[in-house]
This record gives structure tokens, C-alpha cells and sequence, in this order.
């Protein structure tokens, strides 16, 4: 039986091949502190290795057999609104039972409120999975993670009601958006007064572009500040579905994850409670909320990438033109190995991300029970930071990729992709909001570019310059030492200018000459531990970085601020 | 409720490869996988609906075979069953249809109480679909064959409903607790395992396989964790009568084993014109293969 976790080793392989893991699980198990608490906590940390193994090979399992056989039905009819509520595609509900039963609700949270306390890069790799089978449907699934906001900062007393619910099925949604808040949330009107007669807040309003707008629990960001238009005024709220008040009037009709509903929302004199600080909302916890999403979005478009290039992969061998399979023309077989390269690549990106964010995460949460050591705290503090930077990164170009590798699975397969009747054009349009949503690779930019200009991301290149590669990667290291310079050279360039415009011009020239380059070394780590997995792909994606430096390298240095004039369009 | 799932670890006919069969024309067991028998799986998929339905059941699963088909017992405890029995000895081997009843209906009536017995309609390496309704025979319970779905279950007036698949669509009967259900693989699919309990469950064991050399660092957890030991029975155990098991047991007799490969006759080619379309609906007709 086809099993999308055990089918694709490069996901095992990047669970289980970090120096970092050992060190992740320790933190997220306390030293396995749980391990005579609860029947089912690991012992220690192979113990803990193998249980993350056999939950993902249970979601490859019900990835490959329930949900992605599913898929066709669920796009083709959609989710309806009816009478305010969202009624999904009927094949959703049959995806989401499967979920329930193998229990995989509130995938991190702690044993204590019944969740499976799996670090987050465990989760990230079951996030990937099912994207592969059905992205529209890991969309719904995957706003369980909303409740590590909730988690993080709500009270003792909201972690209790809420987040075994959560573990138990219940789904989320997080409604920020609204018709003149999109990427700017500063704008945020929805309002939220406190209704001292009944000792609770009262949300009033819209939201547009809610993601599963109907789900049982809501994070809301409203103006709580009467008279503020700033960010400082807004803060976050917990609707309950069960105490009712808000409505779906309709449901956007949408390029693609049809299965997954987008609901413009009415909220009217809904009952709602505040999570954590009032003024907070937008400044703290919707930044954490938003990183924790953009995490979930390259995992989502990682997995994307996987379904493209297995359609391609698949049609190439199968297809016949001028009597042999066209996977055999150099023609196919180069686009096959660039979206492969491509796939692995950002791959590598996304969970050394998670990494990075389980660390930081981890220590956050231990932070809460007891005060951490100096050694700990400055721990908390470099990964925490590493979190930040490689996050924009990891969506941006992960949700890129996808783009561009479900355009090549559809040129694979020809007139053909152009017809409904292949899976490729749904990957292909359930792909395409990859990099927009949750922020744009523009905003994914923004967020970056100030670790380019402080010179962390050129810090981090030297220190994976430092790590040892297998002596038959020795020249590589060298390729790739040249690509950093090359980009440390447009870095100083850019800022030696001094001018805004050209810097924000070149911002995403220098975040792509970031990330290509971080990606060469970590898909070299992963080459010299397994040839066999990454060897061709870390070949084929050196020679396309190397291309894509020396292209904005050469972008940059024709560029200047005289040139912009001719850019402008307004 | 109490509920028993009847299972049986067979080897996985389904994905059959060119080494699936030895040269004498047997299965080749060390060549194919060994499974869960699917219709056991629609079975327990049964129990398991139950149990949801009536908060407080159990659910006690049974296999008679090698020590190694404690992984079916695994397999149920990790999708929501209670406790499990591996009936294994060296005596009950080679055992046929009558043997592997009687060894169950004792493992049964051992356990106990019960108020349904669920099985798969048959397993797919005999085919023979014996096992439940001669173990109801034995028990002298009713049995409901071909299930496809319960329909209802009144545990006070002690009537069960169900729904049983027959030649050309279906039926409804109505029958007295305790019983015997035997499950159609068009009943609904069981559902998959889940995770916590895979991670409470992964270590459970019967004695046989937690030999010395087997033994690895998580062995000792039994201690503390005692709901790791699935129970294993011998055929004292369950006070059997040895001439009744294995293959003392077992009237059947294998004559012998053909291996029989279908050939196609002789084909003919004919064109679309109406002489040769009308002569082969007239030979069809005539040979009875149509009309």
C-alpha cells in the first residue's frame, strides 16, 4: 500500500539527521521527565525517534489512503455556506475522521491536555505530508497550530478549556484580515468592547479571507483601544463557536484549495475572551502566530513541490513520444532534476528551520516553569534569532519552488497538463497561493532583509562554512564559498549607496542570493551522509545557484539609483 | 459489551510476486508479507463502532498461530481493542477448518463473557469461510453471516440488527445476543491506527517473543507497564482436548497439490461485418454463453 511518508526517505532522513535532534527532543520531552507519567511517553531519545517514526508512517498512511485519493471530490465540490455556517465538501469530513482516529490533533502540545508533544519539526514533516496528498485539506487540518499562540499566551485557565478540545479535533482559524487590512494588519477595525454587565469582551465587525472561518475556535485581532488607528491599539481575542455570534456571509470562490473554505465573517455582539495582554495583539502574539503559519506554509509548499514533481516523474516514464518514454529526452529529464533539486533543496531549508524553532520554542516553554540558566538564555536567544531569519526564507523560497515546479509538472506533461483530467493543474492552482498568503514573498522579503543588511545571514554562511563536508564535496565547498563572496560583495555595494529605493529594488535579489547559497550547504550536509538520497540533486542544484548568483550578482552591479527612473511607474 | 474480534495473521495474497508459490505449487510464506486478514480488519472496525457506541465495552481480540501473530493483537490495540489472546503450540499446528474452530471456541469460552463475536468472513489464504459459523455451531450460538453493517444493538432486550449482504443486494435480520457476526469486506474500512496509542502499545509482547534473545533495552517496561503483556495460551490453557486440535485434529486431507496454469484456448480473429457479428451471436446463443 502507497504510504507518503515511507515512500519519500528524504523526509526520514531529515527527521533523523540533524546534529540538533538530540538536543530538540531532549528539551521538548524535559529529559523524558513524562516517561512514568504516561503510557505512552518515550523512554528516551531513540525511543522518542522511533515514536516520531511510526506517527508519521501512520499519517503517510492515512495521507496516501484516505486524503489524497479524496482530493479530486473535495475540489471539484467545494465547501457551501449555508445559514451562516460552512458546510465542507463531503469528502472533508471523511478526511477529518481519519484524523481524529489516528489522533492527530494538537500534534505538539503537552501530554498534560492530551497532546502528542512532538516537536515541531515532526510536525512540520506530517504538515508536508499531507500537503501532498491534498493542500486544501492540510490547510483546515493544519490551524491546529494556532493553539501554540494560545498556548503560549493565554492563561492557565483558557490552556485547560481550550486546548484539549484542540487535541481532541476540534479545528481553528485565525481571523486577522478584513477588507482594508490585508498585509498592513495596523489597520484592523474589527472592535472589541468590554461589556461590564456580563464580565466578558464583545467583538464587532467584518473579516475577509478567513481560512476556515467556521471553525470552533477563533484567534481574533480587534481594536480593543477606542480612538487608536495604530498597531498599539489592537489585541487578541478567543471566540468560541459554541457561544455563537459570529456568521459566515459567504464563501470566496477561489483559483484553488477549493476544499478549504475562506469566509467572510459578521461578528455581531459575539462573546469573546482576551488572550493574553490587552495592546498586544498585533505587536507580540500575532507575530508569533503568523511565523508559526509562515513555518506551516513552507511545509505546505514543500509538499506541493513533492506532489508536482511525482505526477511528472510519473508521466515522464509512462508517456511515449517518438517511440521511447520522453523521460528520456534531455529536454524532460532536465526539468525533472531541476524541480527534484528544487524540492530537496528547500526541503533542507524547511527543516533546519524547524529546528531552529523547535529549539528556541522549547526552551520559551521550559522559560515558563523555571528561570533558565545564562548558558540556556543565550541559547534561547541565538536560536530564537536563527528562527526569525530562516523563517522568511524557508516560505518565501519553498512557496517559489512550489510555483515553479508545478509549472514544470504541467509542461511535462504537455497538452495533456493543460486538461482537467490530471492531478497536475490542481497542484498546480492549489500552489499558486502559496506566495501570497501569510505574507507575499515580497512581505517574506521585508522581513528578511534586515538580516542581510546586519550581516547575520553572511554570519551564518561562515559558520556552515566550517562544517565538514565528505572529501568528495571538497570542490563544492569551494563553488559555494565563491557564490557567499559574491554575495557579501553585493551586500556592501547596496548598502555603500545609500539610498532607500535601491536597496528596497535589490532587496530580493540579495534575499534570494541568501537563501540559494544557505541551501547549497545545507544540501551538501545532506549529500555527504547520504550520497545515494541527495548526491544528484545537490549537483544539479549547485549548477543552477551558481547561475542564479552570478545572474543578480550581475543584476546588481548594473544596477544604481539613476537607473530607477526608468523602473517607476507611478 | 463485552465483544471478541476473531483474527488471523495470513500472508498478504494480495501483492502477489512471481516467488509467491514454491515449486510444489504452496504458498510461499517467507516470500509474502504477513498481514492482518482484511475482513478481520472490517470486523474489528465493527467492534470498534460499538465500543463508541457503548462507552465501557471491550474489546478482546484472539488469533491462534505463531508467536509472531501477536503483531495482529498489536495492530488491533493500536486502532482502539483492549487486551488480546494468541492461542500458540506446537500441537495446534496444521490445523484445518474443524481443529482452528474448536481451538477458538475453547480460547472462548475461557475468556468467557461475551455478549458478540465478530470475525472476517474468511481468510484470505484458505478462502474457506468455515471458521466463524463452526465456532457459533460449537458455542451453540446463532450466527449472522456476510455482515455488512449493525444497524442497532439493545443490550437490555438483548437483540442485535444487521445488515447482511446477500446475491444481488441486501438484507436485514434480526437476531439474539450473544452471537456470532461474520464481516464482509464490503463492510466500512477499519480505520487507521492512532498515535498515542501506537506509542503506548509498540512494546507489548507475548512470552514467546520476549525470548533472551530477542530482549532489547525495553524489554524489562513489563514490569511497570503490565498492560505490555498480551496473554498467551497453550492448548492446556484452555483445556483442550488434543485429539481435536491441530493436526490430530483435522479431518481434512490434502490428495494433492496442482499447480494449474490457465491457458488460453485458440483464438479466432473475426471482422465487424454483419455475417461474422451474426455468426458469433449465433454460436454464443447456441452454447448457452447468452440468451
Amino acid at each position: 500500500m502507497a504510504n507518503f511518508y515511507t515512500d519519500v526517505p528524504e523526509i526520514k532522513f531529515e527527521i533523523e539527521n540533524s546534529p540538533l535532534m538530540q538536543r530538540i527532543v531532549d528539551l521538548k520531552e524535559r529529559n523524558y521527565a513524562d516517561k512514568d507519567n504516561y503510557d505512552e511517553a518515550p523512554q528516551d531519545f531513540e525511543d522518542a525517534m522511533d515514536n516520531y517514526d511510526k506517527v508519521l508512517e501512520i499519517v503517510g498512511d492515512v495521507t496516501a489512503n484516505i486524503v489524497a485519493p479524496n482530493a479530486e471530490a473535495v475540489d471539484a465540490e467545494g465547501p457551501h455556506c449555508e445559514n451562516g455556517r460552512v458546510r465542507y465538501a463531503s469528502k472533508t469530513y471523511e478526511n477529518l475522521d481519519a484524523m481524529i482516529k489516528a489522533g492527530m490533533n494538537g500534534m505538539t502540545m503537552p501530554r498534560r491536555y492530551n497532546g502528542l508533544n512532538l516537536p515541531n519539526t515532526v510536525y512540520t514533516a506530517a504538515n508536508e505530508i499531507v500537503s501532498t496528498g491534498d493542500a486544501g485539506f492540510e490547510n483546515i487540518w493544519s490551524l491546529q497550530d494556532c493553539i501554540e499562540t494560545l498556548y503560549e499566551f493565554g492563561n492557565e485557565d483558557q490552556h485547560s478549556r481550550f486546548i484539549p478540545r484542540i487535541c481532541a479535533g476540534e479545528t481553528m482559524s485565525m481571523d486577522l484580515t478584513e477588507p482594508d487590512a490585508g498585509s498592513d494588519l495596523q489597520s484592523v477595525m474589527l472592535k472589541a468592547t468590554y461589556d461590564e454587565e456580563n464580565d466578558c469582551w464583545r467583538l464587532n465587525g467584518a473579516k475577509r479571507f478567513i481560512t476556515n472561518g467556521d471553525s470552533d475556535l477563533h484567534l481574533v485581532l480587534a481594536r480593543s483601544e477606542a480612538g487608536t488607528r495604530d498597531g498599539r491599539g489592537l489585541s487578541m481575542f478567543i471566540y468560541d463557536k459554541r457561544d455563537g455570534g459570529v456568521n459566515v456571509r459567504r464563501i470566496e470562490n477561489k483559483l484553488g484549495i477549493h476544499g478549504s473554505p475562506t469566509c467572510e465573517l459578521v461578528y455581531k455582539n459575539a462573546k469573546a475572551e482576551l488572550c493574553g495582554s490587552r495592546k498586544m495583539g498585533l505587536i507580540k502574539y500575532v507575530m508569533a502566530l503568523m511565523n508559526g503559519a509562515r513555518l506551516g506554509i513552507a511545509a505546505q509548499s514543500v509538499g506541493l513541490s513533492q506532489a508536482a514533481y511525482n505526477e511528472a516523474l510519473d508521466y515522464a516514464k509512462d508517456r511515449k513520444q517518438f517511440g521511447k518514454a520522453i523521460i528520456e529526452f534531455p529536454a524532460v529529464y532536465d526539468m525533472l532534476s531541476i524541480m527534484k533539486a528544487k524540492l530537496d533543496a528547500g526541503r533542507a531549508l524547511l527543516y533546519q528551520t524547524a529546528r531552529y524553532v523547535d529549539i528556541y520554542k522549547a526552551l520559551d516553554d521550559i522559560a515558563r516553569e523555571r528561570k533558565l540558566t545564562p548558558e540556556e538564555r543565550a541559547e534561547q536567544k541565538q536560536f530564537s534569532r536563527l528562527a526569525d531569519a530562516f523563517t522568511p526564507l524557508a516560505k518565501g523560497m519553498n512557496s517559489e519552488y512550489a510555483n515553479q515546479n508545478a509549472y514544470d509538472g504541467i509542461q511535462i506533461h504537455g497538452g495533456s497538463g493543460f486538461m482537467l483530467e490530471y492531478a497536475c493543474q490542481r497542484i498546480y492552482r492549489d500552489a499558486r497561493i502559496t506566495s501570497i498568503y501569510e505574507g507575499t514573498t515580497q512581505l517574506q522579503t521585508v522581513a528578511a532583509i534586515r538580516y542581510v543588511t546586519n550581516g547575520f545571514y553572511s554570519q551564518v554562511l561562515s559558520d556552515y562554512e566550517q562544517w565538514p563536508v565528505a572529501a568528495e564535496y571538497e570542490a563544492y565547498k569551494e563553488r559555494v564559498k565563491a557564490m557567499a563572496g559574491k554575495y557579501n560583495a553585493c551586500v556592501e555595494a547596496v548598502k555603500a549607496a545609500e539610498d532607500q529605493d535601491l536597496h528596497d529594488i535589490c532587496s530580493r535579489h540579495l534575499y534570494e542570493m541568501a537563501a540559494t547559497t544557505i541551501m547549497c550547504y545545507l544540501l551538501m550536509q545532506n549529500a555527504s551522509k547520504a550520497p545515494e538520497l541527495f548526491g544528484k540533486s545537490l549537483n544539479v542544484y549547485m549548477n543552477y545557484a551558481e547561475a542564479e548568483i552570478e545572474k543578480h550578482n550581475l543584476w546588481i552591479s548594473r544596477m544604481n539609483v539613476a537607473q530607477l527612473d526608468s523602473y517607476k511607474k507611478a | 459489551m463485552k465483544i471478541v474480534v476473531l483474527a488471523k495473521q495470513v500472508p498478504d495474497t494480495r501483492n502477489v510476486g512471481p516467488d509467491a508459490m514454491t515449486p510444489e505449487g504452496t504458498v510461499n510464506r517467507a516470500a509474502l508479507p504477513a498481514v492482518f486478514n482484511p475482513e478481520d480488519l472490517n470486523a474489528l472496525e465493527q467492534a470498534l463502532r460499538l465500543k463508541e457506541q457503548f462507552p465501557g465495552s471491550t474489546i478482546s481480540v484472539v488469533t491462534m498461530g505463531l508467536p509472531k501473530s501477536a503483531e495482529v493483537i498489536r495492530e488491533a490495540l493500536y486502532r482502539g481493542a483492549d487486551n488480546g489472546y494468541v492461542v500458540t503450540d506446537r500441537c495446534l499446528g496444521g490445523a484445518d477448518t474443524l481443529a482452528t474452530s474448536y481451538t477458538l471456541s475453547q480460547a472462548i469460552r475461557k475468556i468467557g463473557d461475551f455478549d458478540i463475536i465478530l470475525g472476517g468472513r474468511q481468510a484470505i489464504d484458505g478462502d474457506t469461510a468455515q471458521v466463524g459459523p463452526q465456532i457459533a455451531e460449537k458455542l451453540g450460538l446463532t450466527q449472522v453471516t456476510y455482515a455488512e453493517e449493525i444497524l442497532s444493538v439493545g443490550p437490555e432486550n438483548k437483540k442485535i440488527v444487521i445488515k447482511r449482504h446477500i446475491d444481488g443486494g441486501v438484507e436485514t435480520v434480526e437476531a439474539p445476543l450473544p452471537l456470532v457476526v461474520t464481516v464482509n469486506g464490503s463492510a466500512a474500512p477499519c480505520r487507521p491506527r492512532n498515535a498515542k496509542r501506537v506509542m503506548k502499545y509498540k512494546n507489548a509482547t507475548v512470552a514467546a517473543e520476549r525470548s533472551a534473545e530477542n530482549a532489547d533495552k525495553y524489554a524489562a517496561l513489563i514490569e511497570k507497564k503490565p498492560f505490555l503483556n498480551i496473554t498467551q495460551w497453550g492448548a492446556a490453557d484452555i483445556d483442550a482436548d488434543l485429539n481435536q486440535v491441530g493436526k490430530a485434529g483435522s479431518p481434512t486431507n490434502v490428495k494433492a497439490v496442482q499447480n494449474i496454469v490457465f491457458k488460453a484456448k485458440d483464438s479466432r480473429t473475426m471482422t465487424a461485418s454483419d455475417a461474422d457479428v451474426e455468426g458469433l451471436i449465433i454460436e454464443l446463443l447456441n452454447e448457452k454463453i447468452i440468451g
